[in-house]
């Protein structure tokens, strides 16, 4: 792998800091089952965290808890060190714009272009005048690439293109932590490339993130901390380096040496 | 049994009928006159009507659950009762519970309660079709209940729903012919009277007909020209 030590974080945060973003003991059933049983973690400014784990383990509905697009049942969240009241609607939607998230099926706009998909909630929702959304949304195409695809609609764009602009929506609106759900899932394989290289941008650039994945190689180069997720809870976690090391006899060495052996 | 010479007799009848000076005397300037009633009765009813189904549809689709179930016992009961009878209640039961309209604006009142609880239905439909992804989407943005709606849900939902609702305007424009049961008088009114009047009913309801003929055609075109103009890649038909 590119990555010489993996092990070394990007950007370490100062002792005083309160982490960026933090879960505290955030359970939730739906169905009646439970889902999330009492899941805690924390992000530090500029950290990489990668979520793996068998389907059903709950990694995504722990994403989606955190910016409650799935309402936690009990938890606690925070922001740089202030805890949402995620029952105050208007804090919530504060919260939410400084909580970026990327989907496995990138859910653009279908009737907005490239530009103002990634434009429509630095106007709608942070009330930024036309002229000056455009702008800066037109400077986030240019981030991942896609000048050239600003006119057209999300059905004219290929998947990976697609996500791309999601990245740019969502980094339009300077978020503090940005959550990504399976963001090369839903790729053919040759698209997969695009969409890791706008991620490695990012944790190069010192975003702090908080991503589920299968992509192991990308995650022992990159990540600062492997969490793995089973049946709801958290099972283990550590650097890339102590779960991966040869021989160790973590779950996540045997997971990931499963995901080897059917050549994902 | 209808013979050939049954048929001749017709066609002879049509064509003697026929007869310029008394059209454009006395056909056109009436008519004319219950043209211009009934397109005065079609534009706010087509516009309200939409509007007052944007609305029920949303309350249908997204509101709070009285808020829903009170949209769909509105639906229930205009979709569900004759809109003569509707007009019968608003234009003479009413103004004996203490509510006089006038005969024009109790048509209006009825066409846009009506419509808008069709439109509703179908709104309702396009609502709902709209990608969950993309309301999250648009809520782990920080957008707010009504601002996704407004700006995210409801264009794609008009988008997909203009056929069906096009379809409600050609009907509505029909339909206004039962204004004459609020004695407004218009396009069908007026039909009626100078050919009773006359007594030259083929003529007088011929081109009565064509008039109609002539506003829904010009409703089609104006929709035709809407969608195109609606357009975009990824809906409906790609051309």
């Amino acid at each position: 792998m590119s990555s010489s030590n993996p092990a070394t974080p990007a950007i370490r945060p100062a002792a005083a800091e309160p982490p960026v973003l933090e879960a505290r003991n955030i359970c939730v059933s739906l169905g009646g089952r439970l889902i999330l049983d009492e899941v805690s973690t924390t992000l530090a400014r500029g950290e990489l965290k990668v979520v793996i784990g068998p389907s059903g383990a709950g990694k995504s509905t722990f994403l989606q808890c955190i910016n409650c697009l799935t309402p936690p049942d009990s938890g606690r969240l925070f922001l740089e060190g202030r805890e949402l009241n995620r029952h105050d609607s208007f804090a919530l939607r504060r919260f939410r714009q400084q909580v970026g998230m990327i989907f496995q099926d990138f859910n653009l706009f279908d009737h907005l272009t490239a530009l103002d998909n990634v434009s429509v909630a630095l106007r709608k929702v942070r009330g930024l005048p036309a002229k000056e959304a455009k702008e800066r949304a037109m400077q986030e195409l240019e981030r991942v690439g896609l000048t050239l695809r600003a006119k057209l609609y999300p059905a004219e764009l290929s998947g990976g293109q697609k996500q791309r602009v999601a990245f740019a929506r969502a980094l339009a609106m300077d978020p503090k932590v940005l959550l990504l759900d399976e963001p090369t899932s839903a790729l053919d394989p040759e698209l997969v490339g695009e969409v890791l290289e706008v991620i490695r941008h990012l944790a190069k650039g010192g975003m702090t993130m908080l991503m589920v994945t299968h992509q192991m190689d990308f995650a022992r180069a990159l990540a600062n901390e492997i969490v793995f997720m089973d049946v709801g809870k958290i099972v283990e976690s550590g650097s890339p380096a102590e779960l991966l090391a040869p021989g160790a006899c973590t779950r996540t060495a045997d997971f990931c040496g499963k995901l080897d052996h059917m050549g994902l | 049994m209808l013979t050939p010479d049954d048929l001749t007799t017709f066609i002879q009848g049509l064509l003697s009928s026929i007869d310029a000076g008394f059209l454009l005397d006395r056909v056109a300037p009436a008519l004319n006159r219950g043209l211009l009633v009934t397109i005065k009765l079609v534009i706010p009813s087509i516009i309200l009507g939409v509007l007052l189904g944007i609305a029920l549809g949303a309350a249908r689709a997204f509101g709070q659950r009285p808020l829903r179930r009170a949209g769909d016992v509105y639906a229930y009961i205009f979709r569900g009762v004759p809109l003569i009878v509707q007009l019968f209640i608003i234009y003479n039961a009413l103004p004996k519970l203490g509510l006089a309209l006038d005969g024009f604006a109790a048509a209006v009142l009825g066409f846009i309660m009506c419509s808008g609880a069709y439109h509703s239905e179908y709104i309702r439909g396009a609502l709902l079709s709209v990608r969950q992804g993309q309301i999250r989407a648009a809520q782990a943005l920080g957008f707010s209940r009504s601002g996704l709606l407004l700006h995210v849900v409801l264009p794609q939902a008009l988008r997909r729903a203009l056929p069906a609702c096009g379809n409600e305007f050609i009907y509505l424009i029909k339909y206004t012919s039962l204004a004459y049961m609020t004695t407004c008088v218009d396009l069908t009114s007026e039909a009626r009277n100078l050919a009773a009047y006359t007594f030259r009913f083929p003529e007088v309801f011929m081109v009565c007909g064509l008039y109609y003929l002539a506003l829904t055609s010009l409703a089609g075109l104006g929709l035709r020209w809407l969608e195109k103009k609606a357009h975009i890649p990824g809906f409906g038909r790609s051309k």
